[in-house]
């Protein structure tokens, strides 16, 4: 007779919900006699071992960036999870090729036709610029402005965390993706890469919480940082003080300040400027221009090395994805950069922050005269 | 009988193990993405009732790094919920299969609810905490799921 772990009386136990369970058959088919107890180290033993060991690995993880490499071996290993969810996708689009009417296809041909011969006259004008551009650039002996290179990638289908904006593409370091590589649309930029495999990539959206991007708006050329709100499709401006110029419908582009973005990009359009009672800093959401939710093609972009810092501007530190526990302080003062460029009253940062008048003139003045400085 | 089945289920363990990663990155609309059900805690929960000696805490350590490594998080994040949920299921694994349904359904919630609270724990260490209640809305979904998952699995291992 053979001996189970079927709890007493399991079989007729009036609370039984649907069948008795079977198991463990399987280990008394390759044991003679079942043992009482579990094999090995026991239960608590195993949960103190794996619970310290997800302590350590978080720790290691957070602190230092040694297990970098084994996650990237790992999850080339999960490729295939990827691909099985994008499949259908793929075999979708693949069928909508297949079958369409040939009038569909001639209406769309049309339009392609058409859309062209306008990009075409912009082209045209764009040529005539950028050959003046180049002539004005050397009479004042600036270093000439290249364009980028360019390549056309596309999303998988994937969702990975519902509680941070990334998305997966379809290039990875194969291609020569790297990390930090700027990940752009038609439209504007979308975000960039934080982690490359070699058959993908992920890439961070400029509105996950964790990115800043430093842009200057189109119209006044005035420099701020556009931090990810975590929302989609929104974008928020820090510390930008109540004096400055900035309205609704302003354009705000990539100022290249970062080094790691290509300068004069669109980034986002703003919807609301607005002083808030009682608050020092004017309140200033944007708008992504790009189409960060729904695209399925995103464009990823090599930057010239004298690209981003044509304008001699000094070399800050990139727009990271800043880890959030060294994120930025709110404090405006406290954040800019070591040493300030302007009438700062002494010791600036000793002032807490906004909620005095007095170094309310200074801190603006501190915070467009000089890069943005809150990233590390 | 019983033997042939049992030495291949081990192959059914690792494709419902499959199954429930690709439910959980796989696409959803927007209003509906709160509700994705815990996949993988469910696995876990399941398997850890059903074969405590094949699927027990270590597995189910090993299927949280793969969890973190999929979604990009912090490598432990997803592990250290789901040890504490197998380690929980193997100890009572005897005294959960002789309970009617309602009472599963409180078990499966309140694991769940504890996954998720470790889960937001570190969350909220790192300075990413989601803003809004929907947060727990998988848990509801994961224990309305539960009486369709566990009756397919057990007709799928135990019956033929």
């Amino acid at each position: 007779m053979r001996l189970t772990h079927r709890p007493c009386g399991a079989r007729d136990a009036p609370y039984a919900w649907g069948k008795s369970w079977k198991v463990d058959e399987f280990d008394s088919k390759r044991r003679a006699i079942k043992p009482l107890f579990l094999q090995g180290p026991s239960l608590t033993t195993r949960l103190v071992v794996f619970v310290s060991a997800s302590l350590i690995m978080m720790t290691v993880d957070h602190r230092q960036n040694y297990l970098e490499n084994v996650r990237t071996a790992l999850s080339s290993a999960l490729y295939p999870v990827y691909y099985v969810i994008n499949l259908p996708v793929t075999a979708g689009g693949w069928m909508q090729e297949n079958f369409t009417t040939r009038i569909a296809l001639m209406q769309e041909n049309t339009r392609l036709h058409q859309q062209a011969t306008q990009i075409k006259s912009h082209l045209q004008k764009m040529a005539a610029l950028e050959a003046e551009n180049e002539r004005l650039r050397k009479l004042l002996d600036a270093a000439p402005k290249v364009s980028e290179r360019i390549l056309a990638a596309e999303l998988l289908a994937v969702d990975i965390d519902p509680y941070a904006r990334k998305i997966v593409i379809d290039k990875g370091g194969r291609d020569g993706v790297y990390e930090g590589q700027p990940v752009v649309d038609a439209d504007g930029v979308m975000g960039q890469v934080i982690r490359v495999n070699p058959l993908y990539s992920t890439a961070m959206l400029i509105t996950d919480t964790g990115h800043s991007l430093p842009v200057m708006v189109n119209r006044t050329g005035y420099r701020t940082i556009a931090a990810g709100t975590g929302a989609s499709g929104q974008l928020e401006l820090q510390h930008v003080a109540s004096h400055i110029d900035i309205k609704p419908g302003d354009l705000l582009v990539t100022s290249g300040l970062d080094g790691r973005f290509p300068p004069n990009y669109p980034v986002a359009k703003v919807i609301l400027a607005k002083q808030e009672a009682g608050q020092f800093f004017l309140k200033v959401k944007a708008e992504p221009t790009a189409h960060l939710e729904h695209n399925r093609e995103v464009l990823l972009v090599w930057p010239k090395p004298d690209g981003g810092l044509a304008m001699g501007q000094p070399q800050t530190p990139a727009a990271t994805p800043q880890s959030p526990s060294s994120a930025a302080p709110q404090n405006p003062i406290a954040a800019a950069p070591a040493t300030p460029v302007t009438a700062t009253p002494s010791r600036p940062v000793e002032r807490s922050g906004p909620a005095s008048p007095a170094p309310a003139s200074a801190a603006p003045a501190t915070a467009t005269a000089t890069p943005p400085d809150n990233i590390e | 009988m019983h033997e042939t089945q049992r030495l291949d289920s081990g192959w059914f363990i690792l494709f419902t193990l499959f199954a429930a990663f690709v439910l959980t990155i796989i696409p959803l609309p927007a209003e509906v993405e709160p509700f994705r059900p815990e996949w993988v805690a469910l696995a876990v929960i399941y398997w850890c009732m059903a074969q405590p000696l094949r699927v027990g805490v270590g597995v189910a350590w090993l299927l949280g790094i793969t969890l973190d490594i999929i979604q990009g998080t912090l490598l432990g994040q997803h592990a250290l919920g789901m040890t504490l949920i197998a380690f929980l299921v193997v100890k009572f694994h005897q005294r959960i299969r002789t309970f009617p349904l309602w009472q599963q359904l409180m078990i499966v919630l309140t694991l769940i609810a504890i996954y998720k609270l470790l889960t937001l724990w570190i969350m909220g260490i790192l300075g990413k905490t989601p803003d809004t209640w929907l947060y727990w809305a998988s848990g509801l979904s994961s224990m309305l799921l539960w009486p369709w998952l566990s009756s397919i699995l057990r007709t799928k291992t135990e019956t033929k």
